[in-house]
């Protein structure tokens, strides 16, 4: 009686389990349906690089985490209690061609992926410039307590929690903080993340395809505002790009010392702004401020990081 | 003057927002009802003697259990706060906590999950399963263990004591990047409850470790080689080797960072040539080996309990041991993966990306040994069977996303997103909690000497398993999505409500199971008559702590096993091994010292948070006067005499010949309503007999 109970109860379990798990994929395909998922929906070439390589990776891992789990799954259903059906064998088991093959299948699974990430880690270090046959535009980035600033030193402006930026030019981002926590400078539809950090330059080197405005955050917790730290990257034609730098121009504030000083101020969901004639020392003013405070190795590092 | 009494206190420090007072108020109550019962019933005393000053790891190992158990609530509590939080949030509405409150509430989740929860379970299984695993009476230091304990206790007490007392708590992620947590930034006293929290904890983790080495090293019964322990036992091992490989460094770096917030240092800051990035690297050596110091004796539970249930020893024992050693040597080499996004070069990004994946050939080759352990067995579907289930396909998809994150080009995509935060939970509920909660339920009737209802336990395993996928699966989602993880609000454009709502009800299934829990053990105990273990061999076990009673006497082995193979008890069994003659067994006293010395201990670190400097320095005199003082007390030992031994093994045998329960059939085990009928059929008894006595 028990142990008819018992079958019925372990038959019911694996049907639901299968359902379930249908059903958990049919809610979160609802969800989904007219959402943009960034991360499949690239609008550059690190991002759909990126992109690729996630879904390759993926793919191989699942090519052999599938049949392993599905071969415990079956095991442990096959091999049950009340199967009486299986042949039991209690004794412990051993052979060597199983442990070569135990240790042997996830190295070779491992050295597959490895042969994948570290030919695609130095082609997308994201501090190399991308070779698109054009300059590339040169943005220096702020993070500030809660806000990005981003100063064009060739177009002679600059905006707060806005960056225009031409289609298909490459554009290199170089990011630093000032008087603000480690941030993270993130735009998901364009490529991954690096951090902005006080004395140093890291070089975050994106290009986009497709025109469109396209959110970027803040990604790493850097105080009470951090939610609010985004802004929009608009990826517009050469021409409008053009035109709105000389509109920006036209502003009536100049991003003078005194009105950076109200910048350095801790704000939250700041507004949009644009300034003409940032002062061209501002950001290496911005970098002395920390360098030198102590000996040599660390400015080495913001050296190499200008020499890409 | 008054500055120099109470340092940085006053009246604004106390509870003022309603969540805060909501959480002084229940903490209270909950106190003054623990007090009013133990007076009420006159418990004091035997509190004190029989638990608080106890040394023996089975009583230090249920104190675990109940201060975590106790935290899990706790944990979870914020949890579901920061989910309730985000599912609100979204375009107009920001939800009912501020940021900074909201920050307080995840980073205090963070802390107590790892430190006070998974830190606090695993140590209470190590220390009851461990010594009667190895064939030992007691441990290596019985004082360090205890003074272990009471450490954790410490750190317990302080973490909430900006609920308890007030203040705030630390807002800046669970460990406290730099520089955010220093001065400049978080001028507040909640990264300093942070710091010694964590440093009074992690001083009692490293005791606790050297202990268990000790113990395990020098303490096994004869003819237990290394090559016959349990594999619990070498999870242990491994684990307690990792935590005093890196245990010291995480209180290096805090003592670092308390020198930058209390004398104005600069290790860390930005200014004045403090290197963040510094922190960062020594956060994470310590931060990335302790995620494996729990994970280590999850997988060695795993290991029983498959060998267990499936009939059969443990497939494969040496590739599973080199397994284990394996991933723990190699989790000492891969802190860079969590900041990749740091802007190190690609050879390096690239070598501890290669690091990171090694580490998964080890941990695969844990999960071929269970298969084939599985092979040809004949399994029970018992709860911590079921756990285990959970566990593979939870922790599979944590594996696989784990190497994903190990990429550093995907790496830049998904790193701060949700889906690295899916990612670490579908790695520490499946691989940690799930191993805890299996090792609970396994071991159960060890502990308590009657086994768990598994009824109401297979409910409470599937909604932890539903629970789970419909919680974490938004959030990976979420992640693909460019969310990133610790935000109090977010536009409502961006489409991402219905997906944190939908982990809101994950997160509301999952306080489902642990409500199961609870209500497994009670019912448990309502029927505790019928489920008594009186063999002290319930599941027909194959290691030596199913040799003893159930519960264990004091000292655990009237007569020490001997050992000649790696399945010890199974092999007694078929083989009848007699026993020999009892002996005289000596066994540790009871001592206060370790409860004195974290009291002083609290009290140095509540000093340096408040900056009331003669508390700290009082204190410190205190820790080290009772130091002093143990170390010269040499009476720590008693004998038990043979002649009493035997007398209390013959009670024991004559209990188990006129107790028999019919525990196998677990059809008959109570149901949920059986239960709620049996809750209310006493409430109502004890509701009639009150009338009545006032008649």
């Amino acid at each position: 009686m028990a142990k008819h109970k018992k079958k019925i109860r372990e038959g019911r379990a694996v049907g639901l389990t299968f359902l379930g798990l249908i059903g958990l994929g049919l809610v979160v395909a609802w969800l989904l349906r007219g959402n943009d998922v960034i991360l499949f929906n690239p609008k550059g070439l690190i991002a759909t690089e990126q992109h690729r390589l996630m879904l390759t990776s993926t793919l191989i891992m699942l090519g052999f985490a599938v049949p392993v789990l599905v071969t415990l799954y079956f095991f442990a259903w096959k091999f049950r209690e009340t199967n009486q059906k299986a042949t039991h064998n209690p004794n412990v088991s051993r052979g060597r061609v199983a442990v070569l093959a135990f240790w042997g299948i996830p190295t070779v699974i491992m050295l597959v992926l490895a042969s994948l990430m570290i030919p695609a880690t130095f082609k997308l270090e994201p501090q190399d410039s991308i070779e698109a046959g054009k300059d590339p535009l040169t943005i220096q980035v702020v993070a500030l307590r809660w806000k990005w600033l981003f100063i064009y030193p060739e177009q002679n402006i600059a905006t707060v929690n806005y960056a225009q930026i031409p289609i298909d030019t490459p554009v290199k981002f170089e990011l630093t903080a000032d008087e603000t926590p480690m941030s993270s400078f993130w735009i998901p539809h364009l490529g991954g993340q690096l951090y902005a950090m006080t004395e140093h330059v890291n070089q975050l080197n994106l290009i986009a395809d497709t025109l469109g405005d396209y959110e970027g955050s803040a990604a790493e917790i850097n105080g009470a505002g951090f939610a609010g730290m985004r802004f929009i990257t608009r990826v517009s034609t050469q021409d409008d790009f053009d035109t709105w730098a000389h509109e920006t121009k036209q502003s009536p504030t100049e991003l003078s010392t005194p009105e950076y000083k109200n910048l350095l101020e801790p704000s939250e969901n700041h507004p949009v702004a644009s300034y003409k004639d940032p002062d061209p020392n501002l950001y290496s003013t911005i970098l002395s401020k920390y360098a030198g405070s102590h000996g040599g190795s660390h400015g080495s590092h913001t050296q190499n990081a200008r020499e890409h | 003057m008054k500055e120099f009494w109470l340092g940085k206190l006053n009246s604004h420090a106390l509870p003022h927002e309603w969540f805060t007072i909501l959480g002084s108020i229940s903490f209270i109550m909950l106190g003054l009802t623990v007090i009013a019962l133990l007076t009420y019933t006159k418990r004091w005393k035997w509190l004190w003697n029989e638990w608080l000053t106890s040394v023996d790891p089975k009583k230090i190992g249920i104190m675990y259990f109940i201060v975590g158990g106790f935290m899990l609530l706790r944990g979870g509590l914020d949890a579901i706060m920061i989910w309730l939080q985000q599912s609100l949030s979204s375009g107009a509405s920001h939800g009912y906590l501020s940021a900074e409150h909201f920050q307080q509430v995840f980073t205090a989740h963070g802390n107590i999950m790892v430190f006070f929860v998974a830190m606090g379970l695993i140590f209470g299984l190590i220390n009851y399963i461990v010594p009667l695993q190895i064939g030992a009476r007691d441990l290596a230091s019985p004082f360090m263990n205890t003074l272990g304990f009471w450490l954790y206790v410490a750190g317990v007490v302080m973490v909430n004591m900006f609920f308890l007392f007030g203040g705030e708590y630390a807002a800046t992620g669970w460990l406290a990047v730099a520089p955010l947590s220093g001065k400049a930034f978080s001028p507040g006293v909640g990264v300093d409850y942070w710091i010694w929290s964590l440093q009074i904890s992690g001083v009692g983790t490293t005791l606790g470790a050297i202990n268990f080495i000790m113990t395990i090293l020098k303490m096994r019964a004869k003819g237990m080689t290394l090559l016959k322990m349990p594999l619990f036992t070498w999870g242990s091992l491994c684990s307690m080797i990792m935590a005093v490989s890196v245990f010291p460094l995480l209180t290096m770096t805090l003592f670092l960072v308390f020198f930058d917030r209390y004398f104005g240092t600069h290790f860390f800051t930005t200014d004045a040539g403090g290197n963040a990035m510094m922190y960062t690297n020594l956060i994470w050596m310590w931060g990335h080996p302790e995620v494996y110091i729990l994970m280590l004796p999850s997988f060695g539970v795993f290991s029983e309990i498959v060998s267990t249930f499936s009939h059969k020893p443990i497939a494969y024992y040496k590739s599973n041991v080199l397994g284990m050693i394996g991933v723990s040597t190699l989790a000492l080499s891969v802190w860079l993966h969590h900041f990749f996004t740091m802007g190190a070069s690609a050879e390096v990004n690239s070598a501890f990306g290669v690091a990171t994946m090694i580490i998964a050939i080890p941990t695969t080759v844990l999960v071929f040994s269970w298969i084939a352990t599985m092979y040809k067995g004949r399994i029970r579907f018992t709860t911590p069977m079921l756990w285990f289930l959970g566990f593979i396909g939870i922790f599979a998809l944590g594996g696989i996303s784990g190497v994903l994150l190990a990429i550093p080009p995907v790496d830049f995509q998904l790193h701060n997103s949700l889906f690295l935060v899916a990612h670490f939970h579908s790695t520490v509920i499946g691989g940690v909690l799930f191993g805890i909660f299996a090792g609970l339920n396994y071991w159960f009737p060890k502990i308590a000497g009657f086994r768990l209802n598994e009824r109401i336990g297979r409910y409470a395993v599937w909604c932890w398993i539903i629970g789970f996928f419909v919680a974490f699966t938004p959030l990976y989602v979420l992640g693909l999505m460019g969310a990133t993880r610790r935000l109090d609000h977010y536009d409502a454009s961006k489409g991402w409500q219905p997906f944190y709502i939908m982990a809101f009800v994950g997160g509301l299934i999952i306080a489902a199971g642990v409500a199961l829990q609870i209500v497994q053990i009670i019912a448990s105990f309502i029927q505790r008559k019928r489920l008594r273990d009186t063999t002290g061999d319930p599941w027909d076990g194959r290691t030596l702590e199913w040799a003893t009673a159930s519960p264990p006497p004091s000292y655990n082995f009237a007569v020490i096993p001997q050992v000649s193979t790696r399945d010890a008890y199974f092999e007694m069994k078929q083989l009848h091994t007699p026993k020999h003659a009892y002996e005289d067994i000596h066994m540790p006293k009871n001592t206060a010292s370790g409860i004195y010395i974290s009291i002083f201990a609290f009290l140095a670190g509540f000093g340096f948070v408040w900056e009331i400097n003669w508390l700290a320095v009082v204190s410190i005199i205190g820790i080290i006067v009772c130091l002093i003082t143990r170390t010269f007390n040499e009476d720590s030992e008693y004998t038990i005499p043979a002649e009493v031994v035997k007398k209390m093994e013959k009670a024991q045998a004559a209990k188990v010949r006129t107790e028999h329960g019919s525990n196998s059939d677990d059809e008959a085990d109570m149901g949920l309503i059986e239960f709620v009928k049996t809750v209310l059929a006493w409430a109502l008894g004890m509701a009639l007999s009150i009338v009545r006595k006032k008649r």
